[in-house]
């Protein structure tokens, strides 16, 4: 069942033909609904692309560009602040998921069978699901591990998501016991088990579970706010927020060029830096994510 | 490998030599009975906990290093913020620290009791997360009943990758699309300008704040939060459907008589996770509106502990208000989930203790 989410699509005999009035409410619900998640992003990624006099011509916003252009990204990516804020972002991203990863990954099979000290450990986990320890206690103890202004502070309060360790827990609970018995008998030791077979077996809830905590690195944005004062520490999302809602400019000089293109244009193609690696690696991953997510939550 | 070659000579032993065949048999009842005092058969998860301590270490004290990690991160990063709540009975002062900071028990909390600041966020957040519950949780289950009836494949499996992508992208970056759109200079006032009409201020009026953060909402999530009822939707046996169209029920009535009902768990469940999660409505969201559209409208108990404690300096409000809010959504989870055991669901407890 987890594997075949959709039906076939053969309509079935005793299924009626649909009437034309519920055929297109339905083409007008879902069309509307794909339609207003798409025209933003593609006006904002033309806009980004889009040459000053074409912005200038359409008022501020184009559809697509006539005269297409780089310069904003070039202008973003020539020094200063932006190149720097990806660096952090990508960085984090990196270590911060890695990190997760071996973390998760180690947590959910020591869980996942029946072992000294599993079953206690599992309760202090799925508590964490329960009740949140709040703002204040957390940066309080941020703080006092010296982690202020530390880019340690946005990847390690990050490093076990308990979501995703029920979802890898539940899909190594599934994984035939007989194998890493046989295993067993052969010699193996436990982090061969893992290696060797275990995680093999696991590539696709290893990819979605990777996927759902570089997502969250990447967008990170409140961590940020709230553990680092130093500017040039600041991730993408920060220099969104700053630069694109709350609408402070940036200087020639925190740019590196004059004179700087329109500014519609670099704002949008701020917006476009934070959102091209999502998109980038979204469709790879995209058939994984009805599995993984429902092997973790309806069967959890 | 190696361990099976006993096997493989015990084998060809028995083969080779029909003597030891009947060893064997011998051999056989012997291991049997010494089986049999154990009284009756056991469960090998009893046999294994009955096992002495120092054998267990020996045989699992790889696993128990694999959780290292994880349980050092549990303590240092969930653990202790929650005993640092402690700050919430105290005067908390940053250069005493928490030692040092003197008790004062539960004034903290008399002083949210008379901040007028504390109930404006409280309101709002019972407000917003009203307006979510209502809005927000029946449009993924819609928009499951719709998908689920299309016959063409492609055309789900189309819909579906579009309406997945916004989940993945930053509340900032949704925002900045927001406001691109339909912000005071976005593309939407834009065209209404040079339709000759006056612009809507969509994003900046408190009145309306409730229903754009819901549309925000939809925006984002309802195309995951789909996910679920659609596994829960292809899970409904066919020969439900068939039987009933059998005995000439239409297609009002299969919704009714058969795919609500058998989706009727999952509904709770979800409701239930929901709930438990109402006072945390979504704190960046507020935050980074809160400038456009006021306080007023946009604080919440999430953004009043951070402007109170972290920019205000004031931890000790900070953290109480913090830590009621974290204590009344572990209760309303609690009694969500006590209510729909009486009314006969699995809920979410039962569920994770059966797996």
């Amino acid at each position: 069942m987890t594997s075949q989410v959709f039906r076939p699509a053969a309509r079935p005999i005793w299924k009626e033909r649909p009437a034309p009035a519920y055929q297109s409410i339905k083409a007008l619900v879902l069309g509307g609904f794909a339609i207003a998640i798409i025209v933003p992003i593609l006006v904002v990624v033309s806009t980004s692309l889009a040459s000053d006099q074409d912005i200038i011509e359409a008022g501020g916003y184009v559809l697509w560009p006539k005269h297409p252009t780089v310069k904003a990204y070039e202008t973003l990516f020539s020094g200063g602040l932006m190149g720097r804020a990806i660096m952090v972002s990508v960085f984090v991203t990196l270590v911060g998921t890695a990190l997760a990863l071996v973390t998760t990954i180690s947590l959910a099979y020591a869980t996942s069978r029946p072992v000294l000290f599993g079953r206690p450990v599992l309760l202090l986990v799925l508590f964490t699901l329960l009740f949140a320890p709040g703002i204040i206690p957390m940066f309080l103890i941020v703080k006092q591990l010296g982690l202020i202004d530390s880019l340690w502070s946005l990847i390690l309060p990050g490093a076990l998501g308990a979501f995703n360790f029920v979802v890898m827990r539940t899909f190594f609970m599934n994984v035939p016991q007989e194998l890493l018995e046989s295993a067993r008998i052969d010699g193996a030791s436990d982090f061969t088990i893992l290696r060797r077979i275990v995680m093999p077996l696991s590539k696709a809830v290893i990819a979605v579970v990777g996927l759902f905590y570089a997502v969250g690195f990447w967008n990170a944005f409140f961590n940020a706010l709230l553990y680092l004062n130093d500017t040039s520490k600041w991730p993408v999302q920060v220099i969104l927020r700053t630069y694109v809602l709350q609408g402070k400019s940036l200087s020639a000089d925190q740019l590196g060029v004059t004179p700087p293109p329109q500014p519609q244009s670099l704002q949008m193609a701020v917006v476009v830096v934070a959102l091209v690696p999502i998109a980038m690696v979204y469709p790879f991953l995209q058939r994984h994510f009805t599995k993984g997510v429902i092997t973790g939550a309806v069967k959890g | 490998m190696e361990t099976s070659t006993p096997m493989d000579a015990k084998s060809t032993s028995t083969t080779t030599d029909p003597s030891t065949l009947t060893a064997g048999a011998t051999t056989g009842p012997p291991r049997a009975t010494e089986r049999t005092p154990g009284a009756g058969p056991r469960s090998t998860r009893r046999v294994k906990a009955q096992l002495p301590f120092g054998v267990r270490w020996r045989r699992d004290w790889q696993m128990v290093l694999m959780m290292v990690p994880g349980v050092l991160f549990l303590i240092v990063f969930f653990y202790l913020p929650v005993l640092g709540n402690v700050v919430a009975f105290q005067d908390f002062q940053p250069y005493l620290g928490i030692m040092h900071s003197e008790w004062n028990g539960l004034q903290n909390f008399v002083n949210l009791y008379a901040n007028p600041d504390f109930w404006d966020a409280l309101r709002n957040t019972m407000i917003l997360a009203g307006v979510q519950l209502l809005l927000f949780f029946p449009v993924p289950l819609a928009m499951a009943l719709i998908v689920d009836s299309l016959v063409s494949n492609r055309i789900r499996r189309a819909f579906q990758t579009i309406a997945y992508l916004p989940h993945f992208l930053s509340w900032v970056l949704v925002i900045a699309l927001f406001q691109q759109s339909l912000g005071g200079a976005g593309f939407v006032n834009n065209l209404l300008r040079q339709a000759g009409l006056d612009p809507i201020p969509f994003m900046t009026n408190p009145d309306t704040f409730p229903l754009l953060v819901v549309g925000q909402l939809i925006w984002k999530d309802a195309g995951w939060a789909m996910i679920i009822f659609l596994a829960a939707l292809s899970a409904v046996d066919v020969s439900l459907y068939e039987a009933a169209a059998a005995d000439g029920a239409g297609r009002w009535r299969r919704l009714w008589h058969i795919t609500l009902p058998s989706m009727r768990t999952v509904i709770v469940l979800l409701l239930i996770l929901r709930i438990g999660d109402i006072l945390s409505v979504g704190f960046e969201q507020f935050i980074l509106q809160r400038d456009s559209v006021g306080p007023g409208a946009a604080e919440v108990l999430d953004t009043f502990t951070y402007y109170a404690g972290v920019v205000g300096g004031d931890w000790s409000s900070g953290a109480a208000a913090g830590l009621a809010k974290g204590v009344v959504g572990a209760l309303l989870l609690w009694g969500a989930n006590s209510i729909a055991h009486r009314l006969g669901e699995p809920g979410i407890f039962q569920k994770r203790s059966g797996s």
